[in-house]
């Protein structure tokens, strides 16, 4: 990792840290180490900060600080040894791969040579990663989709797709939290909630928790679903 | 009486409630919103003494009729030059003035912008999500968007002699963008940061609330590549793999994987929003120590525009536009 971590300044208001140009484990380690680091000891006038895949946006108050004091805070809690990173928080994800709620999961078996049941196998077998959130509020990025049912995704995005939908492309895996359209394998549905805007803590991971699945029957769907 | 009702008769695309912004959210995926010319919300807001986050109603070029059915509420006007009427009479396009039972009050596109804000003096009631009233544009969830038919009810509401408010120099259109360098500049062939130096570039008609494509010099990557995405900001210009510019605003998304060749500082953004499709826009590189003395000299200016409104001087601003210069 030559070069990095890059701290580049962005407008009158931002420093983007970045720990590599290509995903990689160890980078996304160092930003979740960072993120940790300036919750526990912000810099001066920092108002935000918003953790990706291999890099993380400090926003600041150009009122209040500039770029070389910030940066000079996060060089100091960069050179400083990282504290061990706490034990991830793992999620539990109720999911029902039944019928019309996994329109594509006969497509993914035909495409991957496997049967339905070994798809959901194979999805219920991966240990995921929140490696970041975006596109949209809840959107959590998962990490760990088991090579045998990684596809690239469809070709052009099919709309009105339920909240809810557990979907996957490539190694990533997404529970939505709005009707929104998608040009990834819909192959379930689950009615555990990811955003709840009226809780004290809306939404139910942070970035960096593992997540696993659970498979549920039609019936504790539509019992949870309400 | 304790509230003043209003029915929207008829409301364009992109006509929302908007208040400062839901902040401290990007983290897990959810923009700020908020109004696209800020100045303009504050300004608004502060005319009718409300606080200077307070929700209001943004108007869009598509426009906004609204008729008062009960009770009376002063408003203000600012952003933009719309023309506004009330019961066909025409006003002044930065303006307090009082809405009551049986008016109608009209705002439509005038001479020059693309955004205005409505803001009322007392409470407008909207639904808040996740601490804020300002519309999430991707989900509608917030305030809302305003549709003809809905009710807008304004508590508590207030009284206040008709006024202009000042238009700040630097409240109008801005043809020059102040932005720095990147972050990813270094995803771009050197010929892409000449050309974003020295072309010029057209707002396209491809503008909303999440931002507005530019057409102009190709800004050429130096590459085929993918990269993993990246967190953004409003005023950052990302080009996708056509070379095609778009600067993201309010609505924007949090992360994007198109890599961004420069940021627009925040100073510039509430005039360049108020720019129009087909007009033409240039890109002025600075350091990032000019982009935070350019926010700080913004910062001043504003105070001193507020001073002068909470004075109750009503003189156009001549407020030289100094402070646009790195």
């Amino acid at each position: 990792m030559t070069g990095f971590p890059r701290l580049i300044p962005v407008a009158d208001r931002a420093i983007l840290v970045e720990f590599a140009t290509v995903l990689d484990d160890a980078a996304h380690a160092a930003v979740l180490g960072l993120d940790r680091a300036l919750q526990a000891d912000p810099a001066p006038g920092q108002r935000e900060l918003i953790p990706a895949y291999v890099s993380l946006l400090i926003g600041f108050d150009p009122l209040v600080t500039d770029h070389a004091a910030v940066r000079a805070h996060a060089e100091r809690l960069l050179a400083r040894p990282a504290d061990p990173a706490p034990q991830a928080a793992l999620r539990q994800v109720q999911v029902c791969y039944d019928g019309d709620l996994a329109p594509d999961l006969p497509e993914v078996a035909a495409r991957t040579g496997l049967t339905p049941e070994q798809v959901i196998a194979a999805h219920l077998s991966g240990d995921y990663r929140v490696y970041m959130y975006g596109f949209a509020p809840g959107y959590a990025y998962l990490g760990g989709v088991p090579p045998a049912i990684r596809l690239d995704r469809k070709p052009s995005p099919l709309r009105d797709i339920p909240a809810g939908s557990v979907i996957i492309a490539g190694p990533q895996c997404i529970v939505t939290t709005l009707t929104m359209p998608t040009g990834w394998w819909i192959i379930g549905r689950s009615p555990t909630p990811i955003l709840d805007a009226g809780a004290a803590r809306p939404f139910l991971f942070d970035v960096g928790d593992r997540v696993q699945f659970r498979r549920i029957d039609r019936a504790a769907w539509q019992a949870a679903h309400g | 009486m304790a509230e003043a009702v209003l029915r929207v008769q008829a409301a364009g695309p992109h006509v929302t409630v908007q208040d400062g912004g839901r902040m401290g959210w990007q983290r897990f995926g959810v923009t700020e919103s908020g109004p696209m010319d800020r100045v303009a919300a504050l300004l608004a807001n502060l005319a009718v003494r409300n606080r200077g986050d307070a929700p209001l109603i943004e108007v869009s070029l598509g426009g906004l009729t609204l008729d008062c059915e009960a009770g009376a509420v002063s408003i203000a006007i600012a952003g933009g030059g719309f023309i506004v009427t009330l019961d066909g009479a025409r006003l002044g396009s930065w303006q307090v003035l009082t809405l009551r039972a049986g008016q109608r009050l009209t705002i439509r596109p005038g001479p020059w912008g693309s955004w205005t804000c409505l803001a009322f003096a007392g409470t407008l009631e909207a639904p808040e999500w996740l601490g804020s009233r300002a519309t999430h544009g991707l989900s509608g969830l917030g305030g809302g968007r305003i549709v003809p038919g809905r009710v807008l009810r304004i508590g508590t509401p207030r009284m206040l002699p008709d006024r202009a408010i000042p238009c700040p120099v630097w409240a109008r259109p801005r043809r020059i963008l102040h932005a720095t360098l990147g972050p990813q500049d270094r995803h771009f062939a050197p010929e892409a940061i000449d050309a974003l130096r020295e072309g010029t570039f057209r707002l396209t008609s491809a503008y909303d609330r999440m931002g507005v494509r530019l057409s102009g010099p190709a800004l050429p990557l130096a590459g085929a590549l993918s990269i993993p995405s990246e967190p953004v900001l409003r005023g950052s210009v990302q080009v996708a793999g056509d070379g095609v510019a778009t600067v993201l605003l309010a609505d924007h998304q949090t992360t994007g994987g198109y890599p961004k060749i420069a940021t627009v500082v925040s100073p510039d953004l509430d005039g360049f929003v108020q720019c129009r499709s087909g007009q033409v826009v240039r890109f002025d590189l600075i350091a990032p120590e000019a982009a935070v003395a350019m926010a700080r000299r913004r910062a001043q200016a504003l105070a001193g525009v507020v001073a002068r409104l909470r004075q109750g001087q009503t003189d156009p601003a001549q407020t030289g536009d100094d402070d646009h210069r790195p």
